[in-house]
């Protein structure tokens, strides 16, 4: 099937050559830095990890998204997601991908990666979260190709299938609970230690990954024949919907804990990222920003006025994705670190060469995602 | 069955296993003997050892930070500690902080006077629950069982700082960069690091193998305790058990090994 | 089979690139590289084990080494001959071994290995080149 990611029409290999270069800007800078060493970020002592572990976070989110159509389909014989589950696969697939690649670039000694196999260790999170991601790679990688195969023979896929298909929803959970347990476990980091952390980062990424999967069913309508279909952009959208009114909720149930109990250690991390701490106040606006975005989300996806419409759909997608974004990938990590366990206020700003090596991984995601794409539509085509 | 043939079925298994046994033994018996002229490994016999590494830092004996000077001066040098003007890249493995940031949480609002001024002088813990062990993904930060120190292996660390965000007590500090050309003066008894592996205080296990107490210690002239937590007799038990003595963050179970006299 | 020509071209094309290193460099074999010896090392005659174990099987020699003394705690080498030695590459191999770049180097240039042993052991030559 690979063959029909090769024939696109000037517009495809345009947007395949820009993200190319993209990516090649990125790989000398990363080149840069393994040469000079971490220290071309912004990362501190006090704040050890940064924007590559905030981007691999809310991806772990975005390809956990993508069991929201597997589920309704597989589990609930929903018909309509059939046309959209591949979808949901293959968003999956590239997610996990970047995911890998920011755990890589994150890494002081990434020669030495394969350490975690060679002295496996069960009482370290991070060991587990390897095999999590790696396992939920492989089983989107099989499903989605076999079942897409079969289609374009026009036959049911392989009988054997089937369990895999059914592990990889309760797989999908795993990935973001474990990768929730990375931080959620760690004593004497307050903002982390909350038991709300792994069902708050699914709720989040319940809405993230169908926001960005609606974003994309609207494009392919637009630049391919196959029309992923009214209803079923409609269905994900209230799943959307819920989602994301849930994470708020959860969020709204943190605050709630931590500023009734009045805990210091735990009030602490919150003021710093929405009122500022001790004078430095760089994450204020940007989570106000989030939290206004996610309003504005909820407001449009509960209506059913503007959820039906598809050109605000598309609006309201765009501000969940960057609100949860901001959330989960800015707020989270930098949140967590600041204050510091000795209660210093050291600030993390990115750096632009982080910046360009974390775009870089994002577009060795839309590039796969975008073949992957291009091959479940060109089968679509074929069929319809 | 009847017995008799049961038995006898029984006496051909054991008799077939003695005739297997005896060319076991005689290769594990030859194997014993090659191995009497093979290499050793062993630890010195000046070796200073313990159950459980522990230190008690008096407190009161330090009034400014020029009193801690000597101490970390002493660390830095013997292990190669680079000096970065540039505060995110710094390396620290002993350092001195404010009672506030030592003891958050313990901070009353109204207290007493030396205490409010006097440094504290900050280290690894060497937990005896440590939690940056448990985070380690590749076993690169260890506690040794035989004498309780929370080691690194820069040989097998991957640099996930995965410890770093574990650790409650901000005791390890990663190299950012190539930390070679910022060290004023390097001593090739000990290593120094490379660029993207975790650091941190050692307890100066290289110099306990040598039969030597920790360099800080030695420089404290006395106002640093070194010794055995499960040893009664230790001079660290005898100061904790004279003493009043605080911990760092005790109510999160991680259990430090360094105990402050205030 | 239209395409057969472009096919054989194809695998000639990729034998000759596969073989270059090979023809390349024929008849051109580096020499085997001579090491020195510095007069400490002589006068000592054996090291800790063997010349030809030494030249075969240091690597895996200073891994278990690096493995004992950093995970274990145990410093001492007794040597099968029943010599002791601290097991530590900078202050007992270089003690002897003070020309690392007559000694060590040269051998790893010839094989072209590049142990990064040095990014954090001293080379603690004493005859520096
Ligand atoms: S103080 Fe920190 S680094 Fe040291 S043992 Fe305890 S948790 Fe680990
Ligand atoms: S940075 Fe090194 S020591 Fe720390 S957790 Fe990762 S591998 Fe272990
Ligand atoms: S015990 Fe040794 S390594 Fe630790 S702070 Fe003191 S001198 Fe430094």
């Amino acid at each position: 099937m690979l063959e029909l990611a090769l024939k696109g029409t000037k517009r495809y290999y345009g947007w395949m050559t820009f993200l190319v270069v993209i990516i090649g800007i990125g790989f000398l800078i990363y080149l840069k830095q393994l040469d000079f060493g971490l220290g071309i970020t912004g990362m501190s002592r006090d704040v050890s990890w940064g924007f590559y572990i905030a981007n691999f976070t809310f991806l772990v989110g975005v390809a956990a998204g993508g069991v929201m159509v597997v589920l309704p389909y597989y589990l609930h014989d929903y018909k309509a997601f059939g046309r959209v589950t591949i979808l949901g696969e293959f968003l999956a697939i590239a997610s996990v991908v970047m995911c890998l690649l920011f755990i890589i670039v994150d890494l002081g000694q990434p020669m030495r990666i394969f350490n975690v196999w060679i002295y496996p260790t069960f009482h370290s999170v991070l060991f587990w979260d390897t095999i999590v991601l790696n396992g939920y790679l492989f089983l989107n990688l099989i499903i989605g190709w076999n079942v897409l195969e079969a289609e374009r023979n026009n036959v049911h896929y392989q009988a054997w299938l089937k369990p895999l298909i059914y592990l990889s929803i309760p797989w999908a959970v795993s990935i973001h609970t474990v990768t929730a347990y990375l931080f959620c476990g760690l004593p004497g980091r307050g903002f982390w230690l909350t038991a709300i952390l792994a069902p708050r980062f699914l709720a989040s990424a319940f809405a993230a990954g169908p926001s960005l999967l609606i974003l994309l069913c609207l494009i392919i309508r637009r630049v391919t024949n196959f029309d992923p279909g009214r209803e079923q952009i409609q269905s994900l959208a209230k799943i959307v919907a819920y989602a994301i009114c849930i994470n708020v909720f959860f969020f709204l149930c943190e605050v709630f804990v931590v500023f009734y109990s009045n805990i210091p250690e735990h009030m602490d991390h919150l003021k710093y990222l929405f009122v500022g701490l001790h004078g430095k106040t760089a994450y204020v606006p940007w989570m106000w920003a989030s939290f206004s975005l996610m309003a504005v989300g909820i407001i449009l996806t509960v209506t059913p006025i503007t959820r039906k419409n598809e050109g605000v759909l598309a609006v309201a997608c765009t501000v969940i994705f960057l609100g949860t974004w901001i959330d989960k990938g800015l707020g989270m990590i930098a949140g967590g670190f600041t204050p510091s366990p000795l209660h210093h206020v050291n600030e993390y700003i990115p750096t632009l060469p982080e910046i360009v090596i974390a775009l870089a991984v994002w577009a060795t995601g839309f590039f796969i995602l975008t073949v992957l794409f291009k091959i479940a539509v060109g089968v679509k085509e074929e069929v319809q | 069955m009847d017995s008799s043939r049961r038995r006898v079925l029984q006496l051909f298994g054991i008799s077939s296993l003695a005739l297997m046994t005896r060319p076991v033994y005689n290769a594990l018996a030859t194997e014993k003997h090659a191995q009497k002229a093979k290499e050793q490994m062993i630890r010195g016999d000046k070796a200073l050892t313990a159950k459980q590494w522990a230190m008690v830092i008096d407190t009161r004996q330090f009034e400014s930070a020029e009193d801690m000077e000597p101490l970390i001066e002493a660390c830095n040098k013997i292990h190669n500690i680079p000096h970065f003007e540039n505060q995110r890249h710094e390396i620290k493995w002993l350092w001195e902080d404010h009672y506030h940031n030592v003891f958050p949480g313990k901070g009353a609002r109204f207290l007493s006077e030396a205490v409010e001024s006097r440094p504290f002088l900050v280290l690894c813990n060497h937990c005896e629950n440590p939690p940056c062990v448990r985070a380690c993904p590749t076993q690169a930060t260890f506690k040794r069982a035989s004498d309780g120190i929370v080691l690194m292996d820069f040989h097998r660390c991957i640099g996930c700082r995965f410890c770093m965000a574990a650790c409650p007590f901000g005791a390890r500090s990663f190299n950012w960069r190539d930390p070679r050309p910022f060290i004023k003066e390097t001593d090739p008894k000990f290593p120094t690091r490379t660029k993207g592996v975790v650091e941190k205080c050692n307890f100066c296990a290289e110099r306990l193998a040598e039969g030597k107490l920790p360099a800080c210690v030695e420089a404290a002239e006395g106002k640093l305790a070194f010794g055995d937590l499960y040893d009664p007799d230790s001079e660290v038990r005898e100061l904790i058990k004279t003493n009043y003595t605080i911990r760092r963050k005790q109510e999160l179970g991680t259990e430090p090994c360094v105990y402050y006299i205030v | 089979m239209k395409d057969k020509k472009l096919i054989v071209t194809g695998v000639i094309i990729f034998l000759i690139i596969a073989t270059f290193p090979f023809w390349y460099n024929r008849g051109k074999a580096a020499p085997m590289p001579e090491l020195e010896l510095t007069a400490k090392a002589k006068a000592a005659k054996v090291c800790v084990r063997s010349t030809e174990y030494m030249r075969a099987d240091h690597m895996q020699l200073l891994d278990k080494w690096r493995e004992k003394v950093v995970r274990e705690g145990d410093r001492i080498y007794v040597s099968p001959s029943g010599k002791q030695y601290n097991m530590s590459l900078s202050n007992t191999c270089l003690d002897c071994h003070s020309n690392k770049a007559q000694f060590c180097d040269r051998c790893h240039d010839y094989a072209s290995v590049r142990p990064y042993c040095w990014d954090c052991h001293l080379d603690n030559s004493k005859e520096k080149t």
